[in-house]
């Protein structure tokens, strides 16, 4: 495995979150930005983070309750009367 | 965009007693704390007990909300200590508080510089991905897969994910920063991998 070769690398990781986050003060930004655009290892770092953060937000990973953990859970909080076919 | 939510809970009356409020507050609820459990403890039984403790929590609880924070804060609250209670309970050797020692600079090393990005999303989480992704979810430390799944999984604000785990903003960062780090490196061997060759050259 190669090691990340730029030290000023450390830094654009520090901030990388918050940036994704869009949470960066306007000079780090830049700064930042300025950086990413000569680095192709911290493009990478920034593209695949950014897609990792995606796929962990995608529906297929939101799978919903499973009508039978529902309807125990109604009966446990004596909630049977409204136990209503699923909204939605 | 439309001023009223027509979904929007009263908390009135949930406060008021009222039960058909409080049904509608577990079923909009439900399935996102039902997934903490899951993420968290790693198996349905125990990932019911989270969902039924958190509500029974809430309903005994309810007339103490001050509504400092929003309702759903309050529940990531509640099915958070839930499940950090359980893990705590079925395995008293995890180190929950494991994230402020260390050296960050090295934690943050990243060694993986594969691409992947470009991979469509169907293919990136087709079934054996999809196993792969949750599994490295699995594996991350509890105290940091906490933030991560508040934050990350179910879009929680930093700040509410702060309220909810009752940690500083700084800390939620920090954490959160780890935790992505950390699945980036395990998803780019994986994915890496799995890139056509034609991409290592480009």
């Amino acid at each position: 495995m190669s090691e990340h070769p730029h030290k000023n690398c450390r830094e654009l990781l520090g901030s990388l979150s918050s940036y994704i986050d869009g949470d960066l003060s306007p000079e780090l930004c830049e700064e930042l930005e300025k950086h990413l655009a000569g680095c192709t290892d911290c493009q990478v770092v920034l593209n695949t983070t950014k897609r990792t953060i995606d796929l962990v937000h995608s529906p297929l990973e939101k799978p919903d309750l499973p009508d039978e953990v529902r309807e125990r859970l109604f009966k446990r909080l004596n909630l049977d009367s409204y136990l209503t076919p699923k909204p939605k | 965009m439309n001023n009223t939510m027509p979904n929007e809970i009263s908390l009135e009356a949930l406060i008021a007693g009222d039960r058909a409020e409080f049904a509608r507050l577990v079923d909009e609820y439900s399935s996102p704390i039902y997934r903490l459990g899951l993420r968290m403890l790693g198996n349905p039984q125990d990932a019911e007990d989270v969902l039924q403790n958190t509500f029974i929590n809430a309903l005994t609880h309810i007339q103490n909300f001050e509504g400092r924070s929003s309702l759903a804060t309050w529940l990531y609250r509640i099915a958070s200590n839930e499940a950090l209670m359980l893990i705590r309970k079925k395995r008293p050797e995890v180190n929950l508080d494991d994230v402020e020692g260390g050296d960050e600079a090295e934690d943050l090393k990243p060694a993986q510089f594969v691409d992947w990005s470009g991979l469509p999303e169907n293919e990136l989480l087709s079934g054996e991905g999809k196993n792969f992704l949750d599994e490295a979810i699995h594996t991350l430390p509890e105290s940091l897969r906490l933030v991560f799944l508040l934050r990350d999984v179910e879009g929680l604000s930093i700040k509410e994910t702060a309220d909810a785990l009752n940690l500083s903003e700084t800390n939620v960062k920090t954490r959160l920063l780890r935790a992505r780090v950390y699945l980036r490196e395990k998803l780019s061997v994986y994915y890496g991998e799995r890139l056509p060759v034609r991409s290592e050259n480009e």
